[in-house]
């Protein structure tokens, strides 16, 4: 069991960790630390851009076992400059990568449907890169009412 | 569970340089591997992990899927209409199995 100096030292670093998180939270509701695993791992130290996707959700969803999504990200899709990975996550998931889709210019539009499982209220998080090294961010939360997962 | 049957949906003929959405669907239960049986037993993972879309040989939409993705996985896409071809269309498992799918799209 830790002396009472020891733990002094310890909660102060712990404060500084959870204020140097929310500086990158996407959304009001916390992240669980495996979803800031993955989104750290794409974003490997970099800060997106907020914006520039219209990311489709339904903000009540009555049934978490399907959720549609669609992500359009704003783009002139050609060889120079084209959207090459979409990152979609699920913040509150056991799994938090949903999916990645790759684009090439052939794609003609970066945009993409799919339907997904959320566990329970939590937010989208969309990242979006392309050929021009830009990375950009959108999230939206959804509420869950029958969560879809396990069972 | 049946083998897995790929349905696609796009139009048959485009005006060339249009942008063309292109729909599929494939029958698949998508088990995430968090499901626990009536034992209490966890369900082993199985799903389709990896879409690939090639028209002409060359990728224009690419998936990799978790198992946050639901069953009977649904995957819009769009592609850019320059030349008449097919667009050929794989889905993986993750026990290796392989499912196909081509349409053919004519260009004016």
């Amino acid at each position: 069991m830790p002396g009472r100096a020891e733990l002094a030292t310890i909660l102060p670093r712990r404060v500084l960790l959870a204020v140097g998180g929310s500086l990158f939270a996407f959304g009001a509701r916390s992240q669980t630390p495996e979803a800031r695993a993955e989104i750290d791992k794409v974003l490997a130290g970099r800060t997106p851009v907020p914006g520039g996707i219209t990311l489709d959700l339904p903000s009540i969803a009555e049934n978490g076992l399907v959720v549609p999504v669609t992500i359009d990200v704003a783009s002139p899709m050609s060889e120079a400059d084209h959207v090459t990975s979409i990152y979609l996550f699920a913040d509150g998931n056991p799994n938090p990568l949903v999916a990645k889709f790759g684009f090439t210019a052939a794609s003609g539009r970066a945009s993409a449907s799919t339907r997904i499982r959320l566990a329970q209220t939590q937010n989208v998080v969309v990242l979006a890169e392309t050929s021009t090294g830009a990375l950009r961010s959108v999230s939206a939360e959804v509420k869950v009412t029958i969560g879809g997962c396990g069972g | 569970m049946a083998t897995p049957t790929p349905r696609v949906r796009m139009p048959a003929t485009a005006k060339k340089g249009d942008i063309i959405e292109v729909k599929t669907l494939i029958s698949h239960d998508m088990e995430s591997g968090q499901r626990k049986d009536a034992d209490g037993k966890t369900v082993p993972r199985k799903i389709i992990r990896h879409f690939a879309a090639e028209y002409n040989g060359k990728p224009v939409f690419s998936a990799d899927w978790h198992p946050s993705i639901s069953a009977n996985p649904y995957q819009s896409f769009f592609l850019r209409a320059e030349e008449s071809g097919s667009l050929a269309m794989a889905w993986t498992d993750d026990d290796g199995g392989i499912y196909r799918a081509t349409a053919k799209l004519t260009v004016t």
